[in-house]
């Protein structure tokens, strides 16, 4: 906190034009509250959380390089893992005619489809945010971009890395099986490296992209065996303290092969995301391709519609270390085009293996000219023993509102 | 049919007697009102084409521009909302322009981008920058016809005006706030617009807008739309200051402020790539 403080007030204090330094950022308060009584004893039917992310902007001299800075923090009422902070950004970049320069810490997104997200693999995930995977923490690197006529070519040197942040023991919606993440393994040094191709022709753009270094996703091991979480599911849960052997997230070094294309033709978008992994046991290939058509201006009446359908596979089964390895999504998205920017989202993700679903329904709407306030429910739906991943925390469906201010 | 083989057959006939010459008068003037009459229609035809034209050829040539807007949305009741924005445009040869709009307000859309290529036929391409998520989407571009940012202006309204998205049909001369102005129809080329028809106001002596009323998939008379306050750029451009617009089925209006107009800074294709989309500001 401490070093945000400083760091406004020293910036506040660099004599610069106006035009070329913004100061700006957003504070969010949300809420929760959990429907059912959780799976494990005594956990919390409610909980607050605050948020803080402010961002710091500016354009250096000649207006060709820049310097943003993005920290961000987070408490939770209750769970500690929860509470913590990060720097999302710490980023200087300088653009000339046919290449770009970056360098810090960054974040970088790869890809084209929605309910998954495979290509990305640059930036680590910081679950604790959001079960959706979307919110990440910054990655340290050396990126340049080389822009020619045939597209551009990313070239990245990824240095640190960083674990993944996951829900504390008291956490809701919590990990379903108990591991400790003190003892994670991590194999490969500092060093990773990536590049991409990316084009666009005519309605296509299409990228490939190839990834060597520590995997951001962890498998769960045993001593040196990694374990089939499957076998390690139990309900009811059993506390930590009992808990015997114990498991840590191990993170091995991949070979990650990607390939992202989108054909956009007459309002259809057709999404496809593909990868091949090597180094996370034997190799393995992961898809997801789906259709995006909107409905504009329905009967005049302003309102947008769109509809959504992808289908994501992963060759693993049952040993998928992600919820989607045979899932079907389905979402719509109405937009109201009104003044206030309302929209409601729904979507579904049903697996077919397991006949288990997760709904999700979202809903936002500017208030006044500064803030938004955004609602949310998610819902786990007949979920079986058999789907590893919803089944611990099947009984934590929750409803969560947060008001956002922006400044 | 032409006017020539018109009267060559006419003229085929032999002139028997006084009757045969009255019908072949009546034939001719009857051929001769008809030609007149159909070339009045190409002619009409062909001078809304021209107008639209010359309008365009006047506006060519400035290369590339950027600007600031601000939107002020007013409903029924008085109540207003506004939004801020800065726009940058592109020249292309033999193609439509380059567009990229950058939200600076509400702020909860700050930094939110538009790019958008648009061609002289067939969709435009276009892509949406999401700056939380460090993302950006290519969309759609068919979805024109709904409100722009929850204004009285549609995508398809700012949108760059391509000659060739347009047919034109001249209807007659008006003095519009003491002003001689070309009054000229124009239908969207595009199935997926929203209006069946614009009705356009071009003053005479300048070619710029001055007004125009748009007509919504019933042919009602649904927005107005009043361009003010127009400056001259680098001797040449014309540009309004205000773009006012106003939806007489709702009740509802936007101004369209636009400022700091600026010609000729440089810019390139390459200010309008994925990668410069990346970086707005």
């Amino acid at each position: 906190m401490v070093t945000i403080v400083l760091t406004v007030v020293a910036w506040g204090l660099c004599e610069n034009p106006a035009h070329g330094q913004q100061i700006t950022g957003q504070v969010s308060m949300e809420g929760r509250l959990f429907t059912q009584d959780a799976l494990r004893d005594n956990l919390y039917p409610a909980n607050v959380s605050i948020a803080i992310e402010p961002e710091f902007y500016q354009e250096l001299n000649d207006g060709r390089q820049s310097l943003t800075v993005v920290p961000f923090f987070r408490w939770d009422e209750h769970d500690s893992e929860r509470t913590h902070w990060d720097v999302r950004e710490l980023d200087w970049e300088y653009f000339a005619r046919d290449w770009e320069l970056r360098a810090g810490v960054r974040k970088v997104f790869w890809g084209v489809t929605e309910s998954n997200h495979l290509v990305d693999v640059i930036n680590q995930t910081d679950l604790v945010e959001d079960l959706d995977t979307e919110a990440k923490l910054g990655q340290p690197m050396v990126n340049l971009a080389i822009i020619q006529p045939w597209g551009t070519l990313d070239l990245y040197a990824l240095i640190g890395f960083r674990q993944r942040r996951f829900f504390g023991a008291d956490g809701r919606p919590g990990i379903p099986f108990p591991f400790n993440s003190d003892g994670a393994k991590i194999d490969g040094g500092k060093f990773g490296w990536a590049m991409r191709w990316a084009h666009t022709a005519g309605p296509m753009d299409i990228g490939v992209s190839q990834f060597h270094g520590t995997a951001r996703d962890p498998r769960f091991f045993i001593g040196d065996q990694p374990i089939v979480i499957a076998d390690f599911i139990r309900s009811p849960f059993p506390s930590i303290d009992t808990q015997d052997p114990v498991i840590v997230p191990g993170y091995e070094v991949i070979d990650q092969l990607g390939v992202d294309a989108q054909l956009t033709m007459n309002g259809w978008l057709l999404k496809f995301e593909g990868i091949n992994r090597w180094g996370q046991g034997s190799r393995f290939a992961a898809m997801t391709g789906g259709l995006e058509y909107t409905l504009g201006n329905l009967r005049s009446s302003g309102l947008d519609l769109g509809l959504l359908v992808e289908y994501s596979y992963d060759d693993r089964g049952i040993e998928a270390l992600t919820p989607l390895e045979d899932d079907v999504f389905l979402g719509g998205r109405l937009a109201f085009n009104d003044v206030q920017t309302t929209e409601v989202l729904a979507g579904t993700v049903l697996d077919r293996t397991s006949k288990a679903s997760f709904l999700l329904v979202e809903a936002s709407r500017r208030l006044g000219e500064r803030s938004t306030l955004d609602v949310r429910i998610r819902s786990f739906v007949g979920v079986p023993p058999d789907d590893v991943f919803l089944y611990g925390i099947r009984n934590d469906d929750y409803l969560q509102a947060s008001w956002t201010l922006y400044f | 049919m032409s006017l020539n083989t018109a009267l060559l057959s006419v003229a085929g006939h032999p002139v028997e007697n006084g009757r045969c010459l009255s019908r072949g008068v009546i034939s001719v003037a009857l051929v001769i009102a008809m030609a007149l009459a159909a070339s009045t229609w190409a002619f009409a035809d062909q001078r809304g084409d021209e107008i639209a034209r010359e309008a365009d050829r006047r506006d060519a040539g400035w290369n590339d521009m950027i600007a600031e807007l601000e939107m002020v949305l007013r409903n029924r009741q008085g109540e207003e909302s506004t939004r801020a924005l800065r726009s940058r445009l592109l020249e292309v040869d033999a193609d439509g322009d380059k567009l990229m709009i950058i939200f600076d307000r509400p702020r909860d859309v700050r930094g939110t981008a538009f790019l958008t290529y648009t061609h002289r036929s067939g969709p435009d391409d276009q892509w949406l920058f999401l700056p939380a998520l460090k993302r950006v989407k290519r969309i759609s571009s068919n979805n024109k016809s709904g409100p722009f940012m929850g204004s009285e202006f549609a995508y398809e309204d700012l949108a760059s005006q391509e000659i060739e998205k347009y047919t034109y049909e001249y209807r007659r001369d008006e003095i519009l706030d003491g002003r001689p102005t070309f009054v000229v129809e124009r239908v969207p080329v595009d199935s997926s617009s929203g209006y069946t028809k614009h009705v356009a106001w071009y003053d005479q002596e300048e070619y710029r807008l001055a007004k125009i009323e748009f007509y919504d998939r019933k042919d009602e008379l649904l927005k107005t739309l009043i361009y003010r306050s127009y400056q001259q750029y680098l001797e040449q451009y014309w540009r309004p200051d205000e773009m006012y617009m106003e939806n007489h089925q709702t009740g509802k209006s936007t101004v369209l402020r636009w400022s700091e107009y600026e010609f000729q800074t440089g810019l390139t294709a390459r200010d309008f790539d994925q990668n410069s989309l990346r970086r707005v500001r």
